[in-house]
């Protein structure tokens, strides 16, 4: 069953297309989600969750529920108030950070609509979700704090209690860190000569919408409780429950087993994983819990959610001379696990690729009665990297000048890396030279301007237009150091074990925990190059605690680049374990001991041993040299001295029906340049998603929420998961600048297509239609609000879903948020 | 009055339940039996009486697919089908397709042309494809797109799948360049 076209063996296999090992399972339906799991005894539970955003919950009456058929119990905040404690916030970003209480069952006041009120548990789920109808919740609606602009301004409050809805203020300027000039002189002198361009971006809810739905058992019936949990995050997710629940690491056993999609949406410890801890133990059964996707949409986290205030100088030449950024940033009702965090991310980004001189940041987090957002693919980078991308190619517009010469203009250029930048951040390697010629070949830059001549000039009533990305992101998370100096709560290393077992086959256990990258297919082929020994030889284990006994998991395109090296690091300790027993053997000095290839040679002789022999003559220890200990295996655990640049350009041409507002994708190209590649049929892979992840932001995803507060978008109905034939095939290509911060050579790439993809889109809708006076269209481009910008365009408006002019931050005088109440009236969307 | 699905009510009576109703069909060519719920699906009828956990659940409104098995040889969204319309039906699931331990060519093409990351979608998309294939089986990249509209996927943006299906259908396997 594992016919392939692979080649032969003895190439190497870093580089290889290799197919994966994971897949045999999953074509044939003998995957291992967590749904599938049945345990004797086990019980079955459902949330009976608010339909309000915010409201004091005045009873709850559970008797009905209590008394149905099969019920074993029905508990509220109030039953599980002592032992819920409070879900963990792992990354305070500033000392003084308003961070509400978060109990994962609320107890008297919800805060969002689809927080957790009572749980019932039923001998099955069908019997639960019975029961939850009949829990009857009495609710006195509270004002609820919905809007971004307006709650930053403490209009309505999310949590009346804390006086306001003003998480933290965070800020860079790279005057005062000495990285660079001052900002607001750069602005001044733009102003007198120069090119201001001054935006306002929206980057809308989106929701990770991973295919699996979130699931958890746990079972307390034996020495240690045993929860499986589709989650990232399980090493994390065991010391935060160990932690808060005040139970030893060593009695709790998290299991990742198969896991259906993350995409950031599964890194977090989530109320549903608290309360079936709480629920297994006080009852001493197992206990299941599977949400509806209409419970994931609703209560799982989200992602971005910002307004963005730009504003960008230059010379009259084009040449930039700095950037303001002034941040609103939605954290829903609570700051999730490293959800305040996700905009600090993004600070060290929006400079991207450029090496202009000066720079502010400024972000105020707010909190909202909204399910709280977190990461999501890419993680705050998506966020910058539009922001800039799109200023790009609004100043070449102002200049009329075509925007790869700005950029060409503005970029570091590939003799000037290693560069530190203006955000304190040092790239490595990079060619952005290399990649955007390969792209514009690929594309066919110059035919389709042309093109697009033709049919304005026409008038043809649907147009064309080119969008252009070029991107960088901060990847491989990361320097445990750095992550330190920025308060986030983990460090960034990873750790691995690599066995040789007696038969010459070899375990690898790593701490990053997958969910459909291949972990298992792309560590193998590492391992096996670097010992010598048959890619099928080798079994990668990993998302079991007990198994992978430490780690720091999956997120951040971590796992390559950081999980990647340290199994180098473990393989190259077994060969130098191996070296002085084969010298043993062989008779030979260890001086004299060479390895290739798999095996332990004798310089200048023919002598030799293959590491299997070493292997086996470990395991029996019968002839050992003195102080060696038996078997042959050893761990490693790195820590990264740098993070990984990725970087590409993309270049997209979208159709738009100037009458209807239709817009469609004609072309898409991507040269992405992530150093060596390990296997080009995975890369490929997760860089067509990742498009199709930015791409979906660009033109179809929104979390929209009505004007109580109840989440619209709750299905896939109303949630626009683009389908197969929302989509076109991508034109992939890379160049390779080996990354200089690991042996691979590598960088990370899960989040690349999601960053770039997105100004990509959007620069080419704009482009088709800016000669009708359109210079924004806010996200997702909608037929119908391309048809507004339009149609507006004439009236003096380019969009009317943008936000008004007026200030809304506090600028470099950052505190004062409070005149954002002058902005009340905006449209955000909602509803359209 | 036309029949468009088996006769649920009389069979109850004939039943003489109201909570539970006598079913038989064919499941991955294994005969069953069975007294069900006439509220339960023909996806929870799989999963938690058969063990058949190789079709999933990811949605509540028959948008993703993930359930799509073979009733009578075409697919369905067993979320979207009773298991009582079932009865007398052979179903057929992602765990009955591999015959003497051979891959369906599907199958086979969706692992050569790396058809899946996660794999959650995968079964249904497996399943979808071979209907698909079983009425076009020369299909263009447009009439595999808008054949498999009806089940999301997240993590491949589609492209190998379209690939794959292509492949099992015999086309040259895309010519893109791969990075």
């Amino acid at each position: 069953m594992t016919a392939t076209q692979d080649a032969p063996a003895t190439q190497p296999e870093i580089g290889r297309e290799r197919r994966r090992k994971e897949d045999q399972r999953l074509i044939t339906g003998r995957t291992r989600w967590t749904d599938n799991i049945v345990l004797p005894g086990m019980l079955h539970m459902a949330m009976v969750r608010s339909p309000f955003a915010h409201a004091r919950i005045t009873s709850i009456d559970t008797s009905a529920a209590k008394a149905s058929r099969n019920v074993v119990t029905v508990i509220t905040g109030a039953d599980v108030a002592e032992e819920q404690g409070a879900l963990p916030n792992a990354w305070p970003i500033t000392p003084d950070q308003v961070t509400p209480a978060h109990p994962p069952v609320a107890v008297d006041r919800v805060t969002f609509a689809g927080e957790i009120v009572a749980v019932v548990v039923a001998r099955t789920a069908a019997e639960a979700r019975d029961a939850a109808e009949l829990v009857d919740v009495e609710y006195d609606e509270l004002p609820a704090a919905l809007d971004l602009k307006a709650a930053a301004a403490d209009e309505v409050l999310a949590h009346p209690d804390l006086g306001t809805n003003k998480s933290a203020l965070w800020v860079f300027d790279s005057a005062q860190a000495g990285t660079g000039g001052d900002v607001e002189e750069a602005i001044a002198k733009a102003r007198d000569g120069g090119v201001v361009i001054e935006r306002e971006y929206r980057q809308q809810r989106l929701i990770p919408a991973f295919m699996e739905p979130r699931s958890v058992v746990v079972d307390p019936t034996g020495e240690q409780i045993t929860m499986w949990s589709a989650t990232q995050i399980p090493h994390i997710l065991r010391f935060l429950l160990a932690a808060v629940l005040g139970v030893s690491e060593s009695k709790i056993r998290v299991i990742a087993p198969d896991v259906g999609g993350g995409f950031g949406g599964k890194l977090q410890t989530t109320p549903e994983e608290f309360i079936s801890m709480v629920i297994a133990r006080r009852l001493g059964k197992p206990v299941k819990y599977t949400e509806t996707r209409s419970e994931s949409l609703m209560a799982a986290h989200h992602g971005r959610d910002q307004w963005q205030k730009l504003t960008l100088a230059a010379e009259a030449d084009g040449t930039v001379t700095g950037l303001k950024v002034e941040l609103l940033a939605d954290l829903g009702s609570y700051v999730s696990l490293v959800g305040g965090g996700v905009p600090v991310l993004g600070a060290f980004m929006f400079n991207a690729i450029y090496k202009f001189p000066a720079y502010h940041f400024a972000c105020q987090t707010v909190l909202t009665n909204k399910v709280w957002t977190d990461a999501y693919r890419g993680a705050g980078r998506p966020e910058a990297t539009y922001a800039i991308e799109r200023l790009m190619s609004e100043l070449a517009a102002e200049l009329g000048v075509d925007p790869l010469e700005i950029r060409e203009k503005n970029w570091i250029t590939h003799e000037e890396f290693p560069f530190t930048t203006v955000a304190g951040l040092e790239y490595d390697s990079g060619n952005y030279e290399a990649a955007t010629a390969k792209a514009k070949e690929m594309f066919g830059y110059d035919e389709l301007r042309a093109e697009q001549l033709r049919r304005r000039e026409a008038g043809d009533p649907v147009q064309l237009g080119i969008g252009i990305s070029t991107f960088t992101e901060m990847c491989g998370l990361a320097p445990s150091r750095v992550l330190g100096s920025l308060d986030y709560g983990a460090g960034g290393w990873e750790h691995a074990s690599v066995r040789m077992l007696p038969t010459g086959k070899v375990e690898v256990i790593t701490g990053a925990s997958a969910h459909g990258q291949g972990h298992e297919t792309a560590f193998s082929q590492i391992v096996a190059d670097r010992l010598g020994v048959p890619f099928e030889d080798v079994e990668v284990l990993h998302g079991d605690t007990q198994i992978a006994h430490k780690g720091l998991d999956t997120y951040g395109s971590r796992s390559l680049v950081v999980g990647g090296e340290a199994l180098v690091k473990a393989a190259d300790k077994v060969i130098e374990k191996a070296k002085p027993i084969a010298a043993h053997l062989l008779e030979a000095s260890v001086d004299d001991i060479e390895f290739s290839a798999g095996r332990f040679g004798v310089r200048g002789t023919d002598q030799g041993l293959g590491i299997a022999e070493i292997a086996l003559a470990t395991f029996a220890a019968h002839n050992l040299p003195d102080g060696v200990e038996p078997s042959l295996d050893s761990d490693a655990t790195y820590d990264p001295v740098n993070f990984n640049y990725p970087h590409g350009t993309h270049l997209c041409a979208m159709e738009v029906d100037t009458e209807t507002g239709q817009v469609s994708m004609r072309k898409y190209v991507c040269v992405d340049d992530i150093g060596n590649v390990i296997n080009p049929l995975i890369v490929a892979g997760q860089v067509h998603g990742g498009l199709a992840q930015g791409i979906a932001q660009a033109l179809f995803e929104e979390a929209v929420h009505d004007e109580s507060g109840t989440l619209v978008s709750a299905s896939f109905v109303d949630y626009l998961v683009p389908t197969a034939a929302d989509l076109i095939s991508f034109e992939v290509d890379h160049t390779t600048t080996p990354s200089l911060t690991n042996t691979l050579g590598t960088k990370g790439v899960g989040e690349a297509g999601t960053i770039a993809s997105t100004p990509a889109v959007v620069n080419a809708v704009v482009d088709a239609v800016r000669h009708l006076g359109v210079t924004d269209i806010q996200m997702p481009c909608t037929p119908e609000r391309v048809w507004r910008a339009v149609n507006g365009a004439g009236r003096g408006g380019s969009d009317p879903t943008t936000g008004d002019a007026a200030p809304h931050f506090g600028g470099a005088e950052a505190n004062q948020h409070s005149d954002a109440a002058d902005t009340a009236d905006r449209t955000d969307g909602a509803g359209q | 009055m036309t029949h468009v699905t088996p006769d649920v009510p009389s069979r109850a009576s004939e039943q003489g339940s109201r909570h539970h109703m006598k079913i038989e069909l064919t499941v991955d060519g294994a005969k069953v039996s069975d007294d069900v719920e006439p509220r339960m699906l023909l996806v929870q009828y799989l999963r938690e009486k058969l063990g058949k956990t190789g079709t999933v659940i990811g949605c509540d409104t028959s948008n993703c697919g993930a359930c799509t098995v073979h009733l009578d040889g075409t697919s369905v969204k067993s979320c979207n089908v009773l298991a009582v319309q079932a009865d007398g039906g052979e179903v057929t699931t992602i765990e009955g397709l591999a015959q003497g331990g051979e891959l369906h060519p599907v199958q086979q093409a969706f692992h050569e042309c790396h058809a899946l990351q996660c794999g959650f979608c995968t079964p249904g998309m497996i399943m979808q494809s071979i209907d698909l294939l079983n009425d076009n089986p020369a299909p263009t990249e447009q009439e595999v797109r808008e054949g498999i509209e009806g089940n999301l996927c997240r993590c491949t943006g589609y492209q190998n799948i379209v690939k794959a299906v292509q492949r099992a259908a015999g086309a040259p396997s895309g010519e893109g360049v791969t990075l």
